[in-house]
């Protein structure tokens, strides 16, 4: 009966949290710089078809870049608000990778959010704001969590795999608001298919272009951190996306913890779109899209999936939208470029292990959660 | 053991020198000297993760020596990959077989060795002829079109094992191979190392951390320990408590002192239980036993005779398809894992990894990964990390948990470590029932002992214990009663104070039935496989 003499577990001490933030962001900031080189490579390419190549290019696009960004208290609040709907979408994405989902139908979600707040506003358009906006907001909410619902429903009981069902209901939402907005959403009296005027429903603009939807996005990230990380719920999220049979053992009940993460998800893009609608279009037609449900994806990724990071690659894919057309304007290089800068990023993201074992750096774990939860192979999704 | 031995037979075959290998934070090989000779049974004796397998994996190419060298026949080699190892004639029986399931018994034997009639076509009538002989030259003819799947775990060995001697293979290193052996099966294969030793001169690597075995099989006793090679012992000039002390570096108690136990009321009552697998077949079928309080009940049976099935079928985890089991009379046959653990059942699955524990959690969510809902560890949907690190730090301290911080995540623990892990967990004071199943699977001797003091302190408190383990020895040395699964059905149960263990591995092999009635059961497998 004396105790074990079995050696100690190798003393891996705990890094202290300066030590692992910096584990944690190193690829992420290896990625934007590496992606900020290849496009500043391509710009000076571009160069050469105008005759005269020009190797400050690159320099003069990213200077123009950065003062349309943040040269101006405008051109600050103009980041912050163009970074909002990509927290939300971001956080979208996130909170699916903690539960081991790849919600990649945030498109879908927002598109769902924004019909809800664009057709429910206008229905409510006459009542006083202080009823007006949260109806409208809520509208936004739920449709974008029925959204999140389906392939969460479809995923715990079917066991079809969400990457799949979420693809088909981008697709399904698309085809729906077209349908609706030519159809029985039509508001008379405008010279083409769109929904009617949010009249009270409209967002107040709080200073230049910041709209209430903005303190919503920026206020979720705490909620989402605050959810995952010290509620009961977080836990069993968390749990179920690391090692289901465990939260099985453990008395959880992972089908239902998919639906509710999934919905969750939604709600969180339907949010999105509906901050969109009612604090900047103020209506929708019949093609109305964003970008915002694909670059949610790179957000959540290069955030490493947590609510702070997400945060903050939100502001920077914001601040690089808001700083674009200056640079169009003062270096002539198209907006595009910004596109292929994200891309790049999402490529440097995605070659992770590439990247570490090029400038020897030990991974703290095997590979990032989210990346693991990508690379889950199809169908490995049973019913619970 | 190996008295007429051939002419070479004495020349070292292999030697390894000064071999060390360093892992990030853990010295795995530290120096160590190790030499085989000709036609020579080498026993590497050592808990698991002294250093055993990193050695072999360095002999047989899968990593590479810090320092050291590696000589054969005397001469120094550099050995980079397992072909190479493979050509230089070192073959390795893995612990898990390397065998493919649907292929037949042949073409495992040939694959990646394939010998050619022509450019395009295998030539299978001189490989078939081949396996046969050499089968048939050591009593154990196999038919070469058979189906891997459709064997018996010893039998796949011996496929492994022909495997090696179709490559000519002069070293031959087998890991753990007896760790799935009924102990007739055991005695079959060590008849067979015997054999090849002697009449083909072939040197073998025997790793083990049993002792019995190691003593009876072995020429020669190598002991590792924490990376070094801690003593070499003759099996004449040694017993099992000298080589238990070199092995883990301190008296151990080698056999549980689970003195006298006072059995109550029934606790558990398990009555005519029929559950089905994953695909829907039935894999036990009417199984009854009583766990009493103050008792230890053991389940023997070779794996995959329903067991597991069982196990999660009493523990929330399965659908039961008929019958009944009550806990202190109250129904729980579909109780979910929740509602059991409210009703005082602790749990200690087989997989740890795959039930047990998030590894990626630090080990204070693991330790209350099914408490975390209620108080103290919540109020309401807040989680109280006070009171969850709170007893994190005492059950850490009381069950012996080594661990830098109750922070660490618990894969970076040892497998003893994880396991005590999950048992402080389990073991509640209060707990009515305890499922064991494999509680000790490949752990280290010291937690072994551990865990089994713990288990008769929980029976003489008045818990009813149920233990499931491949181990016969565990299950006879640990358990009160011992009932036998075999395909399904509980076909005895004796006392294991007096049970004697040759008669107990029969039942686990055969069911008590005549041999004719088991080849019957096999070709029914059979047919269910084609």
């Amino acid at each position: 009966m004396t105790a074990a003499a079995s050696p100690a577990a190798p003393a891996r001490q705990r890094p202290s949290p300066l030590a692992r933030l910096l584990a944690m962001a190193v690829v992420p900031l290896i990625a934007v710089g590496g992606a900020l080189i290849v496009g500043g490579i391509i710009i000076f390419l571009s160069s050469f078809a105008t005759g005269e190549p020009d190797p400050t290019l690159p320099f003069q696009a990213y200077a123009s870049l950065f003062k349309g960004a943040f040269g101006s208290l405008r051109g600050i609040l103009f980041s912050i608000v163009s970074a909002a709907p990509l927290i939300l979408g971001g956080l979208a994405v996130g909170l699916g990778f903690k539960a081991g989902l790849f919600n990649i139908g945030v498109r879908g979600q927002f598109l769902m959010g924004a019909l809800g707040a664009a057709a429910v506003g206008a229905w409510v358009a006459d009542a006083p704001p202080v009823v007006a906006i949260p109806v409208a907001f809520l509208a936004g909410a739920l449709l974008g969590a029925a959204w999140g619902f389906i392939p969460g429903a479809l995923k715990a009981w079917t066991g079809a795999h969400e990457v799949v069902t979420t693809i088909m209901l981008n697709f399904i939402a698309g085809a729906l608001i077209a349908y609706l907005i030519t159809g029985p959403l039509e508001a008379p009296g405008f010279s083409f298919s769109r929904t009617g005027p949010l009249g009270n429903a409209e967002l107040p603009t709080i200073l230049e272009t910041v709209h209430l939807g903005v303190f919503i996005a920026f206020a979720a990230v705490p909620i989402v951190w605050w959810l995952l990380w010290k509620s009961t719920l977080g836990f069993e999220i968390r749990t179920v996306g690391a090692n289901p049979d465990a939260a099985r053992y453990a008395g959880m009940r992972p089908a239902f913890i998919t639906i509710l993460t999934m919905s969750l998800c939604g709600l969180l893009a339907g949010l999105s779109g509906a901050g969109q609608i009612l604090g900047i279009s103020h209506f929708m037609n019949a093609s109305y899209g964003s970008a915002v449900g694909f670059d949610s994806i790179s957000v959540a990724l290069l955030g490493r999936a947590h609510p702070v990071g997400i945060m903050l690659a939100a502001l920077l894919f914001g601040a690089m939208r808001a700083g674009s057309g200056l640079m169009q304007i003062e270096a002539g290089i198209p907006v595009e470029i910004i596109d292929v800068i994200q891309a790049t990023i999402l490529l440097f993201l995605a070659a992770d292990v590439v990247i570490r074992r090029v400038l020897g750096i030990r991974a703290p774990s095997a590979e990032p959660e989210e990346l693991q939860t990508i690379s889950k192979t199809y169908g490995s999704g049973t019913p619970a | 053991m190996t008295e007429s031995q051939p002419q070479e037979t004495g020349d070292i075959a292999l030697e390894m020198r000064g071999v060390t290998k360093r892992y990030p934070g853990v010295l795995a090989n530290d120096h160590i000297d190790l030499d085989v000779r000709r036609g020579e049974i080498h026993a590497l004796l050592g808990e698991n993760g002294a250093g055993k397998s990193t050695l072999m994996n360095i002999l047989y190419g899968l990593a590479e020596p810090d320092e050291g060298e590696i000589l054969l026949d005397g001469a120094p080699v550099k050995i980079s990959g397992p072909s190479d190892a493979i050509a230089r004639g070192i073959s390795m029986v893995h612990q898990h077989f390397m065998l493919v399931p649907v292929l037949s018994v042949a073409e495992n034997i040939l694959l990646g060795e394939e010998p050619m009639a022509n450019p395009v076509f295998l030539d299978r009538r001189e490989a078939h002829t081949r396996i046969r002989a050499l089968g048939r030259q050591f009593g154990f003819e196999v038919e070469p079109d058979a189906k891997v799947g459709s064997l018996s775990v010893g039998w796949q060995q011996r496929v492994e094992i022909l495997k090696a001697l179709y490559r000519n293979a002069q070293i031959l290193v087998l890991d753990e191979p007896t760790a799935v052996l009924t102990p007739q099966e055991t005695r079959e294969i060590f008849t067979v190392l015997r054999q090849l030793a002697r009449e083909l001169n072939t040197s073998i690597i025997f790793i083990s951390h049993k002792l019995n075995e190691v003593l009876d099989i072995a020429d020669r006793i190598t002991v590792i320990r924490r990376g070094k090679v801690v003593g070499s012992r003759i099996p004449s000039e040694t017993n099992e408590e000298d080589l238990a002390e070199l092995m883990v570096g301190r008296d151990v108690l080698l056999t549980v002192d689970r003195g006298e136990s006072h059995p109550g009321d029934p606790g558990l009552v398990v009555e005519g239980l029929h559950v089905a697998d994953d695909h829907g077949h039935e894999v036990v079928h009417g199984v009854s036993f009583e766990v009493r309080k103050g008792e230890i009940f053991g389940l023997a049976g070779v794996a995959g005779n329903g067991q597991d099935e069982l196990v999660e079928a009493l523990t929330g985890l399965r659908k039961t398809a008929s019958g009944k089991a009550t806990l202190l009379g109250k129904d729980i046959t579909t109780a979910t894992p929740r509602q059991l653990h409210q009703m005082g059942v602790g749990f200690v699955p087989a997989d740890r990894h795959r039930f047990g524990l998030v590894l990626t959690f630090p080990l204070t969510d693991n330790i209350v990964l099914n408490d975390y809902h209620q108080a103290p560890y919540a109020r309401g949907m807040i989680r109280n990390e006070d009171a969850i690190r709170a007893r994190s730090e005492s059950s850490i301290a009381e069950y012996d948990v080594r661990t830098p911080s109750a922070t660490v995540s618990a894969g970076t623990l040892s497998g003893g470590n994880q396991q005590k892990l999950v048992v402080a967990r389990e073991f509640a004071d209060d707990a009515k029932l305890l499922v064991l199943d494999q509680p000790t699977r490949g752990l280290d001797v010291g937690s072994i002992e551990f865990i089994h003091s713990q288990a008769v302190k929980r029976r003489n408190a008045g818990t009813a214990i149920l233990l499931v383990s491949a181990e016969l020895d565990e299950v006879l040395e640990l358990s009160d009663r011992v009932g036998v699964m075999y395909r399904g059905e509980l076909v005895a149960v004796v006392d294991a104070r007096t049970a004697d263990r040759e008669d107990v591995g029969l039942l686990m092999a055969t069911g008590g039935k005549a041999p004719t009635e088991v080849t019957k059961d096999m070709a029914a497998d059979l047919e269910e496989v084609s």
